[in-house]
C-alpha cells in the first residue's frame, strides 16, 4: 500500500506562547518547532501498516518554508520512505494545503492520505475532511483504532466521538485523520537518522502545483486571551465547601 | 437580509444543546434563520428545532440517513443550502459538526473558520487558537461562510418559543455515501453530560487508577449532582473512557463550578475549561500551574481531601 502523511511544522507543545506586540503572530524566537504530535501519530501508524504488510511506501509531504526540511528529516528518520517539501512563503490556510495535497494525490495515487486531526497551532481540524470533499473519497476522522482488512481493499476504523467509540467501514481509497490514543509514535534511532539523510527529500515551489496562496479565511489580527486571576488558597475542606456556599453560593 | 443554515444534531431524538448555542451564534449575527435536520423519523427534533426562534425548520428524512455519516450529511446540507441561498452555514463544534462540516465547506467552495466563540455582525469572527494562549480574528472571504461555534460560546436559546413550519424536503437521488456504518460502542452513564452540566468535577493522573475514579471521585460527583470529567493523562492511563476527556483536543466546557482534582493543570487542559465561573482546584503540589487560574485552591492529598469534601456536601445538602 502506498500512503501519503502530510506533516505540519508547529511550535512544541511545552512551549510558552506569546502574541508579537502587532498583532500579525506569534513570536518565533527561540522557539522550538517539532512535527505536530498528530501528524507524528499518523505517520507512525502509516508505518505500522507498512510494517505488517512487508511493503509498501510511505511518502511524506510538508507545505511550508525551507525550514520544514527538519521535520521531514525527522520523519525519514522514523522510517518514512522520501519526502516532498512544498515550498511557501507563509502558512497557507488549510483550504488552500488542501488543494496542494488534491494535485499530490493526484500525481502519487495513494491508497490513502493519513494525516493528524487538527494542527496544535491554528487548531482548525480541517484539512483532512477538505482534502476528503475534494476528491470524494471516504473518511474517518479521530481514529483510535485502525484495521485494514486482508485485502488491503478496505479499512475499519474506531473513531472518538460524543459519547462514545464509533467504528466506520470503507473501500479504499480513503483518507484517515488521527487522534491521540492511536498510538505512541516512536523515537527515530540513531542507524535511522543515518539513513534519513540519503532518501529523496524532493522541493516542489508552490507555483508548480498551480494553486493560489490566497487565504479563504483572512487574518485579521490576533491577541492574547484575558487573563484569568486566580490564586486564591483555602486551608481546609471544611472552608472550601464553607466559601462555595455562602460566597460562590454553588452548593 | 442575508440567509443562515444551522445543522442541528440530534441523539436519541433529542436535539442536542450544542444546537441551540449554534442558533443564539446565528441570532447574533443576525439574518433570516433556517434550520436543518437530518435523519429517519426525526419528527419529534424537527418539532423541537421549529421552537428554537427559526423561520423554518427544513427537515430531510430518509433510510440513507439514518445513521451519521460524513460525505452524505454533507451533501444533504450543501443541497439545503443551495436551495434556499443561505450565505452562512453554522452548526456546533462537536464531535460531528468538526467531521463533516470542512466537506460542506468544501461543496459549496466556502471558506470556515472552527471552533469559533464569537461572530460579530461586522463579519468579525474570533476563535481561539494555540491551545487557547491566543485569540484570532478572521474575516471569511468567500461569498459563502461557513462556521461551527464552540459549545460555550453563547447562552443555548431556550426551545418553547412559537413554531415554525417544517418543510420536508427529499434528498437528491444520487446522494450517496461511500462509508459504512458499523457499531457505536456507547459510554452510558446516568450523570449530566459534561458539556451541559452546572458542576464538573474532574480527576487526573493524580487519582493513580480506575478504581479510585470509582470509590474516591464519583462519590463526590454524585453528591454535587456534578458531571464526571478527566484529563487527558486519565484517559490515556485508561482510568475512564476517551468522551471524557476536557481540553485543547478533548471537550470544551464553561460550568458554572468546575473542579480539577489530581490534575497539574496543563495549558491544553486549560484550553478546555478556563472559561468556567469559579474553579476550584485539589492538589498536593502547591506549585501546580492549575493553582494560577483556580478561584479556590486546597493544597493536600486528595485521597483525604475528597472523601472529607464528599461528606461536607453531603451534610450541607441534608441540613
Ligand atoms: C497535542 C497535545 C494535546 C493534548 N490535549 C490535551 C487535552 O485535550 N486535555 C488534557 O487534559 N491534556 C491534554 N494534553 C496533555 C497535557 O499536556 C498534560 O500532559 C495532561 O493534561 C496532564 O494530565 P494530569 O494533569 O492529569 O497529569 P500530571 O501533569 O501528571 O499531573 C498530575 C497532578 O496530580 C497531582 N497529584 C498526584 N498525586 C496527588 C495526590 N495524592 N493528591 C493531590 N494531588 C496529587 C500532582 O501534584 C500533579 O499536579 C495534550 C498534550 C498534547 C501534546
Amino acid at each position: 500500500m502506498k500512503i501519503l502523511v502530510p506533516i505540519k511544522r508547529v511550535p512544541d507543545p511545552q512551549t510558552n506562547i506569546a502574541v508579537r506586540p502587532d498583532g500579525t503572530g506569534i513570536v518565533t524566537d527561540n522557539v522550538k518547532f517539532v512535527i505536530n504530535p498528530f501528524c507524528e501519530i499518523a505517520l507512525e501508524e502509516s508505518l505500522r501498516i507498512k510494517e505488517a504488510q512487508g511493503e509498501g511506501e510511505v511518502v511524506l509531504v510538508s507545505i511550508g518554508g525551507k525550514e520544514c526540511q527538519e521535520q521531514l528529516r525527522t520523519g525519514l528518520a522514523m522510517g518514512a520512505d522520501r519526502a516532498i517539501l512544498v515550498v511557501t512563503d507563509g502558512p497557507l490556510d488549510p483550504a488552500r494545503a488542501a488543494e496542494v495535497l488534491a494535485k499530490l494525490v493526484a500525481q502519487e495515487s495513494p491508497n490513502l492520505v493519513f494525516l493528524g486531526k487538527q494542527a496544535i497551532d491554528d487548531d482548525a481540524n480541517q484539512t483532512g475532511q477538505l482534502l476528503a470533499a475534494m476528491l470524494d473519497w471516504p473518511q474517518a476522522t479521530f481514529a483510535s483504532k485502525v484495521v485494514i482488512g486482508d485485502d488491503k481493499k478496505s479499512v475499519t476504523v474506531t473513531r472518538e466521538v460524543d459519547g462514545g467509540l464509533e467504528t466506520v467501514a470503507f473501500d479504499l481509497p480513503g483518507i484517515i485523520t488521527s487522534d491521540l490514543r492511536l498510538n505512541e509514535p516512536r523515537y527515530a534511532s540513531l542507524p535511522g537518522i543515518m539513513k534519513a539523510r540519503k532518501k529523496e527529500l524532493k522541493e516542489v515551489p508552490l507555483a508548480e502545483t498551480g494553486v493560489s496562496a490566497e487565504p479563504k479565511v483572512k487574518q485579521v489580527k490576533i491577541e492574547p486571551p484575558p487573563k484569568r486571576q486566580g490564586g486564591r488558597k483555602v486551608e481546609t475542606v471544611q472552608e472550601l465547601v464553607n466559601l462555595l456556599h455562602t460566597e460562590a453560593k454553588l452548593i | 437580509m442575508s440567509k443562515t443554515l444551522i445543522y442541528i444534531e440530534h441523539a436519541h431524538g433529542k436535539m442536542q444543546k450544542a444546537s441551540a448555542v449554534a442558533v443564539a451564534a446565528a441570532k447574533a449575527a443576525g439574518g433570516d434563520l433556517t434550520a436543518v435536520v437530518l435523519g429517519k423519523g426525526v419528527d419529534t427534533v424537527a418539532a423541537e428545532a421549529a421552537t428554537l426562534g427559526v423561520a423554518k425548520v427544513v427537515l430531510v428524512d430518509d433510510p440513507r440517513l439514518e445513521h451519521y455519516l460524513a460525505d452524505i450529511a454533507a451533501q444533504a446540507v450543501a443541497q439545503v443550502a443551495k436551495a434556499e441561498g443561505a450565505t452562512t452555514i453554522i452548526a456546533a463544534a462537536t464531535a460531528i459538526g468538526k467531521d463533516f462540516f470542512p466537506r460542506v465547506a468544501q461543496l459549496l467552495e466556502a471558506g470556515m473558520a472552527s471552533d469559533v466563540t464569537s461572530i460579530g455582525t461586522d463579519g468579525t469572527i474570533e476563535r481561539p487558537t494555540y491551545a487557547g494562549n491566543v485569540v484570532s480574528r478572521v474575516q471569511i472571504a468567500t461569498p459563502i461562510r461557513v462556521i461551527t461555534v464552540r459549545g460555550t460560546a453563547y447562552p443555548p436559546v431556550a426551545p418553547g418559543g412559537a413554531a415554525a413550519p417544517v418543510e420536508k424536503v427529499a434528498l437528491a437521488a444520487d446522494a450517496k455515501s461511500k462509508m459504512r456504518f458499523v457499531e457505536f460502542a456507547e459510554t452510558k452513564s446516568d450523570r449530566p453530560q459534561l458539556t451541559d452540566a452546572k458542576i464538573v468535577v474532574s480527576g487526573g493522573r493524580g487519582l493513580k487508577s480506575g478504581e479510585n475514579f470509582t470509590v474516591v471521585l464519583e462519590p463526590l460527583v454524585d453528591a454535587l449532582g456534578a458531571a464526571m470529567g478527566a484529563s487527558r493523562a486519565a484517559v490515556d492511563a485508561g482510568f475512564v473512557p476517551n468522551d471524557l476527556q476536557v481540553g485543547q483536543t478533548g471537550k470544551v466546557v464553561a460550568p458554572q463550578l468546575y473542579i480539577a482534582v489530581g490534575i497539574s493543570g496543563a495549558i491544553q487542559h486549560l484550553a478546555g475549561m478556563k472559561d468556567s465561573k469559579v474553579i476550584v482546584a485539589i492538589n498536593k503540589d502547591g506549585d501546580a500551574p492549575i493553582f494560577n487560574i483556580s478561584d479556590y485552591g486546597l493544597v493536600a492529598d486528595l485521597f483525604k481531601a475528597v472523601p472529607e469534601m464528599t461528606e461536607e456536601v453531603k451534610k450541607l445538602k441534608a441540613s
